[in-house]
């Protein structure tokens, strides 16, 4: 195999640019990052809400909220994108879509955290509401009946032990969303896989980048694992059965 | 406001019925060998020795943790100079796109199968293993005659789920600009600058077709549930 092995390929400078390949990589990781933190916790946030709204009583918002979850959970992540990228400034309001088109900075990733939240909510809707249907039988019941109204009683005991039982889905899917968010290259998000693409692009040493931007998953991976890992053991009650 | 113009889908329709059938083919394709090697790298990953438990938990847990784009960008760049040393040729041998979709998803799925086949196996309690051995069965058959036809039972629900979100990714094949049904959808919508029906009519089809699929996999699961 004859492969120009270059491993300071990092430290050359890009062309065309002061910087060297480093600051590819860690311009790429930041948007990485940006991308799937944001995404994440708006879409726990959303994800909580309507999978904590699928199991009350309220039969049209429940009809809503399973609507919801069915649509953005079925439709790819990449046609997502497409949509929120392409085809949402043109349905909109024509002032709208034109300060959409034009004005706002950044606009591959705008629509990235708004698909790749849309896409991970709907996963995390589906997760809370299985979380909460696990601990509500029995404990519904005793609520009710010590009196407390519904909102207590989801907040004070229902969504604290179903937040534990979920925890540990929950770190798989904020691996997840960490890994979707490469999908985001196809709208023009210059995000690690870009980078890395764009590395071996100008460089020809394509081993080089692409094992620099698995390290860096890897390494991330292990940071988001540790650090749920962490929030999971604070959250755990001594003691209790579950 | 957009005006809709319904007839771009009606004349779209040859390349996107082909690219379709594209997508279908690959994601049977994927499935069928990604549940046959995921059953082996489950096995390995089960059995006494050392070397084989060590390969299968490598390669699942690399496969995990990077993203579907960039193992298809790994296996497009690897494969020919793979393929170059294993023939010894003189230069990498190129064999496209196509036949990189084919093998990456393969090769990608069996990782994901692999940890739903292993959970399956765990699942069967050890007084199968032991009754299969007091009727004189050897490990193997044990495992293909009694374990094995339990565990994917049990596991069908959550294989077929796989397979859905296997139906979806499949979509990232536009990275290697392969026709399948978006990519066929995406050329066609960026020469006739219909976008908004394009990717409108895209998505509707991926969610009527994800919504029955995963319909029967919850009547699956309450069926399993009540055998169980």
């Amino acid at each position: 195999m004859d492969y120009n092995w270059n491993w300071s390929v990092f430290w050359e400078s890009a062309p065309g640019e002061s910087s060297s390949y480093l600051h590819w990589l860690i311009n790429g990781t930041s948007w990485t990052l940006a991308t799937t933190v944001v995404a994440f916790v708006l879409a726990f946030l959303i994800g909580g809400l309507v999978g904590t709204l699928r199991t009350t009583t309220l039969r049209p918002v429940v009809w809503l909220c399973n609507l919801y979850t069915e649509v953005f959970r079925n439709i790819p992540l990449l046609v997502q994108m497409f949509i929120c990228f392409f085809v949402l400034p043109e349905l909109v309001p024509v002032s709208v879509g034109d300060y959409l088109k034009q004005d706002l900075p950044y606009p591959s990733f705008f629509s990235a955290v708004v698909a790749l939240t849309l896409f991970t909510s709907a996963k995390l809707s589906e997760l809370f509401k299985a979380g909460i249907e696990s601990v509500a039988v029995g404990q519904r019941g005793a609520a009710l009946a010590l009196g407390l109204r519904p909102t207590q009683m989801y907040l004070q005991v229902l969504l604290p032990q179903a937040i534990r039982v979920v925890f540990p889905p929950l770190t798989s899917e904020a691996l997840n969303t960490l890994k979707n968010s490469s999908v985001a290259l196809t709208i023009g998000l210059m995000e690690l896989t870009a980078q890395a693409r764009n590395i071996s692009e100008y460089s020809f040493n394509t081993f080089e980048a692409f094992t620099a931007a698995t390290v860096i998953y890897v390494v991330i991976s292990l940071l988001v694992t540790f650090v749920m890992g962490h929030i999971e053991r604070s959250l755990t009650i001594r003691g209790a059965t579950r | 406001m957009f005006d809709l113009d319904p007839s771009v889908i009606v004349r779209a329709m040859p390349a996107l019925w082909n690219g379709l059938k594209f997508t279908l083919l690959l994601t049977f394709v994927a499935m069928s060998v990604g549940i046959v090697a995921g059953t082996l790298l489950a096995i390995m990953r089960l059995s006494h020795n050392r070397v084989m438990r060590g390969f299968a938990l490598g390669y699942v847990t690399v496969m995990r943790s990077i993203p579907l784009v960039l193992v298809i960008f790994w296996f497009y760049f690897l494969m020919p100079l793979l393929l170059q040393m294993a023939f010894g040729t003189e230069r990498p041998v190129q064999i496209g796109p196509v036949v990189t979709a084919f093998v990456t998803f393969c090769m990608f799925e069996a990782a994901y199968y692999s940890e739903i086949i292993r959970g399956g196996i765990q699942s069967i309690s050890g007084g199968q293993k032991q009754a299969a051995a007091a009727l004189g069965l050897r490990p193997t058959q044990s495992m293909i005659y009694v374990i094995l036809p339990q565990a994917l039972r049990r596991m069908a629900p959550l294989l077929l789920t796989q397979t859905i979100i296997l139906f979806q990714d499949t979509s990232l094949v536009y990275v290697l600009s392969i026709a399948d049904f978006t990519g066929a959808a995406s050329k066609f919508a960026q020469r006739d600058g219909r976008l908004v029906e394009l990717y409108l009519f895209v998505a509707l089809v991926y969610l009527v077709i994800c919504y029955l699929l995963s319909s029967l996999s919850k009547r699956l699961k309450t069926n399993v549930g009540k055998t169980a």
